[in-house]
């Protein structure tokens, strides 16, 4: 049957989407946090180029480089998942392969996070 | 709106090839591009931690392929996709506050973080190398 309304006017009245500005926020939130972190991993790097694996693993393991980096990893996991969640919802066009693009995003954020918090802890307590 | 074709068949507004290509419009686009490649790049960071968690001899490994040249461009591609995302980021704060809209603003801090990370990135791959002996 031919639908005679508009997609706003489907939509007008039923109110907001119950989450606000909760993702806007949590953009901003953890963009600001990604700013001197990875500026830390950045100047990190830049400083362990050229050490060799006992350096680098002596110091991603430190308590001064690990809690920072797992700052990082977190703030960047949440900051990509929100980034690229609206990439999908911007160019994924069908309803089903849009939400499967969203759990996908969901799972490869969270286990790139994981892994790196994996190997950082593995690091902090020195195996 | 991304249903509104598929519903009614109504025309959608006309899109990018329509518009004739503009630096703010290009620097947007490339804001969403270096997101998407920080995005997969993301997992660079997770093998060389992991790497680095492993043992010597794979850390090696993973460090002689960052080293080699191919490595070495990626790396590069890597830092500045990083520092302009930030710098876009920054941008967009301003931006948030409701300041900096007026068009020879946004033309200037387009143009002036765009330059800015061409130059950070140079100053930052310097710096290592130089620290790290190898100029």
């Amino acid at each position: 049957m031919a639908d005679m309304r508009t997609p706003l006017n489907k939509v007008r009245g039923l109110g907001s989407a119950k989450e606000g500005a909760d993702h806007f926020w949590r953009q901003r939130v953890t963009a600001l946090a990604n700013i001197p972190l990875t500026l830390f991993l950045v100047v990190s790097i830049a400083l362990l180029a050229g050490g060799d694996h006992a350096q680098v693993a002596a110091y991603l393991g430190s308590p001064l480089a690990a809690v920072p980096l797992l700052a990082l990893v977190i703030s960047a996991a949440i900051h990509m998942r929100l980034g690229m969640q609206v990439i999908i919802e911007d160019y994924v066009y069908g309803e089903g392969a849009k939400v499967l693009c969203l759990v996908a995003n969901t799972f490869f954020t969270g286990l790139v996070a994981l892994t790196c918090v994996y190997a950082i802890i593995k690091l902090s307590l020195g195996s | 709106m991304a249903n509104a074709k598929s519903q009614t068949g109504r025309p959608l507004s006309p899109h990018l090839q329509i518009y004739k290509p503009m630096l703010t419009m290009m620097m947007s686009i490339l804001h969403r591009m270096t997101g998407a490649a920080l995005y997969l790049g993301s997992l660079l960071l997770a093998w060389w931690l992991i790497a680095a968690a492993t043992g010597p001899d794979y850390f090696n490994f993973v460090n002689g392929l960052a080293g080699s040249l191919p490595g070495k461009l990626v790396l590069f591609g890597y830092t500045w996709a990083l520092i302009h995302h930030m710098l876009g980021g920054l941008r967009h704060f301003i931006w948030d506050t409701g300041r900096g809209f007026e068009l020879p603003t946004v033309e200037f801090m387009v143009r002036a973080s765009l330059a800015a990370s061409l130059g950070l990135t140079v100053f930052i791959w310097a710096a290592a190398l130089f620290y790290s002996g190898a100029v």
